[in-house]
């Protein structure tokens, strides 16, 4: 059978609001005012655009939302989706001075809510493009995190960005791609507007090799940044892949974000395929939006996936089952419609799980999703830019500094260079590339955000986690290690 | 159990806890609820002629959350007629005859005194406190702290109430002078049995930044208030001290000014007082703190083997006194546990910018592992050196001994200023360098 919507609307509003409601005034000051106000605080090293969290907390037991806004907003211009999707507790509240005092850390990606969602409710913009522009054109190809931090950095620093996109809304993954319940649409889209009134032009509709062609754009520019992010879902590689419940999880989010709730099409037992980030925000909309059973089915043991812990948590508590140690080997089919998946155990083997022999079992499904990961686009990118160097695992190379690519006015950022992150560490290259162009077309010295707090140091007021962001988990889990 | 109870210049109280001339002590409703509670004793919200008062009548200063850090008022003194005050002291003093109940008065000639004082020993009340001290609304009609601002008229004012005075007369005395010591001397010479300080501080504790009047609002203006509360707490008992350790004054002390818990009071005991008066406190969460303040004065006594509150009163005083005294050769200096610092730099940044500049941000490899601390991130490292022992490291730092102020034997022995300045007059030693 086809797959259908299975909950009305007001059931679909109830399951799908945020787990954490914004702020009001007074619980906004309290938190603000837990902060220490750390000197040359753990957070900012931890924030891949290396916002200076304990000024613009300042700000906001002061009641200077909108001073504490810029403080955001300049350091990083996608601060009101990423106060919403960023995983804080990996990131700037996982670095918090507070955990060491055995308290809760403060909620910096709340607290930047607050501020930001006063700035967009009264309408200041507290960016400004630049007063003349210099003449020179940048093209960016991507109108995701990392086309508008590069976008907006460029609009700010003079540059006249133009910005291409193959869909017809720009924010990328923020718009058509994050779990419904964690941001609605309309705050990326609102994020767009923003950066349109810098003085950033966008195309929409428009796929580069087909609708324009890379020679022209890097004739008629200075410079051109890739920020295009992953492909589409990789392919299984099994019997049955291409029947029509058989989806790329993304696309299934695309759905949620592109219609009405109650008209997304859900299976009644869904599985989902593959254990990171992106499965779990899969298995906890399907559950939402009203599937009877949604079922994880990941290769390897719970110890080995992706997902955060705080996900992972997630999908429990929403109801989510999970199958461990489990491959599927064939999707079955009853006239025309997936019925269900055959499924084996697997072996725990350095490299590829193996499937055991003889452990295949049938189990029903009316709805598969994949989410194994996304193609890079290494294929793609060396017929548009013959000669661009791409690294083993089909990331485009480049120059951490800069973010230049092996073509000199070619610069990247986003997934399309690192593989998949997160939306900060996008809008951080992004941002970072801008300089990078700023730095070959105007022998501008590119350099970090500054840090008021560094003023008078002796290294400078330079650095933060625009720099070199530091996981304080991923040094903990090392230096456990040793 | 250490006994709390106290005899104040006659006055005897099971207890040192007494609830300040004040909003909470306006009615015997209050009074009853305040001895039911614990309180050892009432002192009554002045009674004077009925005055009129405004509405708004009080504002707070909040600081990063804590509300009322300071309290501030323009309410005046009792809103109702002696009669009724005078009346419902007697009942609550039929009905608590152990408890001790204060009539604070505020009236103006000397036959109003004489009559008010005579009218308070009648009702029963314990002994009398002379308002001197309010600094709104009383003072521009020459009572309150027009009074307690000018010694000779309050020694004046004090003369007249000893001469119908029949049970002990406390002295309420003002902060809002230049020396508090001179106004207490004041009530000495005139013969007062006790004093109690301080009054409020006048102030104005916020401006309203949308209509730029002040809070408390009364229709599009505001004034001067009375400043109380936790905030006040080191003023007065730098007051209270001063009148402690002064050999002319002499009195028992009634310690007022920011008192909240047993460890204030302990505080004030420590510097000289007899009772402890509290207002804003119950203000801030009612009679109920008095549960607290007793439990945990006692406990502290029994901990410290203090059999009564006489064995701590003034223990503190001696140790306090002029500037000169001082050992110019003392030194303590930061000592910061690693295994407690949590890398916030605050105590970098406070010596750095605010202070003496001997705190390093230093690299965190050789201090190993430990809360706070991911490689390159850097740590905060004392030059002992320099460390001129200041304390604001210690005091900034947000970690409960993270930071100790640890003395260093400077090898050099003890020198006051009195005793440098001596020396070098005899020529007995040269001058010290200056500071670098």
């Amino acid at each position: 059978m086809p797959i259908q919507p299975l909950i009305d609307a007001a059931t679909a509003a109830l399951n799908m609001a945020e787990p954490k409601p914004p702020f009001s005034p007074q619980e906004a000051r309290i938190e603000a005012n837990r902060c220490l106000f750390c000197f040359d605080a753990p957070c900012i090293m931890a924030c891949p655009t290396g916002i200076d969290i304990p000024t613009f907390i300042r700000k906001i037991t002061t009641d200077n939302l909108t001073g504490a806004a810029r403080t955001i907003l300049e350091a990083n211009v996608l601060g009101a989706s990423c106060a919403r999707v960023c995983p804080t507790q990996m990131l700037c509240e996982g670095a918090c001075v507070m955990l060491d005092l055995e308290k809760d850390p403060i909620q910096i990606g709340r607290l930047q809510r607050h501020a930001t969602d006063h700035v967009a409710a009264v309408g200041i913009d507290v960016l400004h493009g630049a007063a003349h522009t210099n003449g020179r054109k940048v093209a960016i190809l991507g109108a995701g995190p990392a086309g508008l931090g590069c976008a907006a950095e460029l609009a700010r620093l003079g540059y006249e960005a133009t910005v291409y996109d193959k869909k017809p809304a720009g924010g990328g993954l923020n718009t058509y791609g994050i779990a419904y319940y964690k941001m609605r649409p309309q705050v990326s889209l609102d994020e767009v507007r923003m950066i349109e009134r810098l003085g950033v032009a966008f195309r929409y509709g428009v796929e580069i090799g087909r609708d324009v062609q890379p020679a022209d754009l890097l004739r008629d520019h200075d410079a051109v940044f890739i920020g295009i992010g992953l492909g589409g879902a990789n392919r299984l590689g099994i019997p049955g892949e291409d029947l029509p419940e058989v989806v790329d999880a993304l696309a299934f989010i695309e759905w949620i974000h592109t219609r009405p709730l109650a008209e997304v099409p859900v299976g009644r037992r869904v599985a989902v395929l593959g254990c990171g980030n992106t499965a779990i925000d899969a298995v906890t909309q399907a559950k939402r939006l009203g599937a009877d059973e949604a079922t994880i089915i990941y290769r390897r043991g719970a110890d080995d996936m992706s997902a955060y812990p705080f996900e992972y948590d997630l999908a429990k508590t929403d109801g989510a089952t999970f199958l461990f140690d489990t491959v599927p080997v064939e999707v079955v089919a009853q006239d025309g419609h997936v019925v269900g998946l055959k499924l084996a155990k697997t072996t725990a083997c350095d490299v590829r799980a193996a499937v055991v022999p003889g452990t295949e079992w049938i189990q029903p499904f009316d709805l598969v999703l994949k989410a194994v990961g996304q193609e890079k686009q290494a294929g793609l990118l060396g017929r548009l830019f013959p000669g661009l160097k791409v690294d083993a695992k089909g990331r485009v190379e480049y120059d951490p500094a800069t973010m230049q690519t092996s073509l000199p006015t070619v610069f990247v950022g986003g997934d399309a260079a690192s593989g998949g992150r997160e939306v900060v560490n996008a809008v951080a290259e992004g941002k970072k590339a801008a300089r990078g162009i700023h730095a070959l077309l105007a022998g501008a010295a590119e350099s970090g955000p500054i840090q008021p707090s560094r003023l008078g140091m002796p290294d400078g007021a330079v650095g933060s986690g625009f720099d070199a962001p530091v996981r304080v988990h991923e040094l903990e889990a090392a230096l456990k290690r040793g | 159990m250490a006994d709390l109870s106290i005899d104040f210049a006659g006055i005897k109280s099971p207890n040192p806890f007494w609830v300040a001339s004040g909003p909470p002590s306006n009615t015997a409703h209050q009074a009853h609820r305040a001895f039911e509670a614990g309180w050892g004793g009432v002192v009554w919200k002045t009674i004077g002629e009925p005055i009129v008062n405004v509405s708004s009548r009080y504002s707070a200063l909040t600081l990063g959350g804590m509300k009322m850090a300071g309290f501030n008022n323009i309410e005046l003194i009792s809103d109702r007629s002696p009669e009724t005050n005078f009346d419902e002291i007697a009942e609550v003093k039929k009905r608590w005859p152990k408890h001790t109940v204060i009539a604070s008065l505020m009236v103006d000639t000397r036959e109003r005194w004489h009559e008010f004082v005579r009218r308070s020993a009648d009702c029963g009340a314990d002994g009398i406190e002379l308002n001197f001290g309010c600094p709104h609304g009383m003072c521009e009609r020459g009572m309150g702290s027009a009074v307690g601002q000018n010694p000779e008229v309050a020694e004046t004012i004090v003369g007249w109430v000893m001469e119908a005075a029949t049970i002990p007369v406390i002295v309420k005395l003002t902060p809002n002078i230049t020396n508090v010591v001179y106004a207490a001397r004041a009530a000495k010479r005139a013969g007062a049995d006790a004093i109690s300080l301080i009054n409020t501080i006048n102030s104005i504790t916020n401006v309203n930044l949308d209509t730029l009047v002040p809070e408390p609002f009364v229709a599009g203006r505001s004034s001067h208030g009375g400043y109380c509360g936790p905030a006040v707490k080191p003023i007065a008992l730098n007051m209270v001290h001063a009148c402690a350790a002064d050999p002319q004054v002499g009195l028992p002390i009634s310690g007022i000014g920011g008192i909240g818990t047993w460890r204030d009071a302990a505080e004030f005991v420590a510097l000289g007082s007899t009772s402890l008066q509290v207002c804003t406190a119950i203000m801030h969460y009612g009679f109920r703190i008095v549960e607290d303040m007793k439990d945990g004065l006692s406990a502290y006594l029994d901990s410290k083997g203090m059999r009564s509150l006489a064995d701590l009163r003034g223990r503190a005083v001696p140790q306090v006194g002029d500037w000169q005294q001082l050992d110019l050769h003392y030194k303590r200096v930061a000592r910061i546990d690693y295994e407690k610092c949590i890398g916030c730099n605050l105590c970098h940044i406070a010596c750095e910018d605010g202070a003496h500049q001997c705190i390093d941000l230093v690299d965190s490899a050789p201090y190993g592992l430990g809360p706070g601390r991911v490689p390159g991130k850097p740590v905060p490292k004392v030059r002992e050196d320099d460390c001129v022992g200041c304390n604001l490291c210690s005091i900034v730092c947000p970690v409960d001994d993270c930071i100790t102020m640890t003395p260093v034997d400077t090898g050099r022995p003890a020198m006051s200023w009195h005793d440098y300045q001596s020396r070098l007059a005899a020529g007995t030693m040269q001058p010290l360098p200056p500071h670098p």
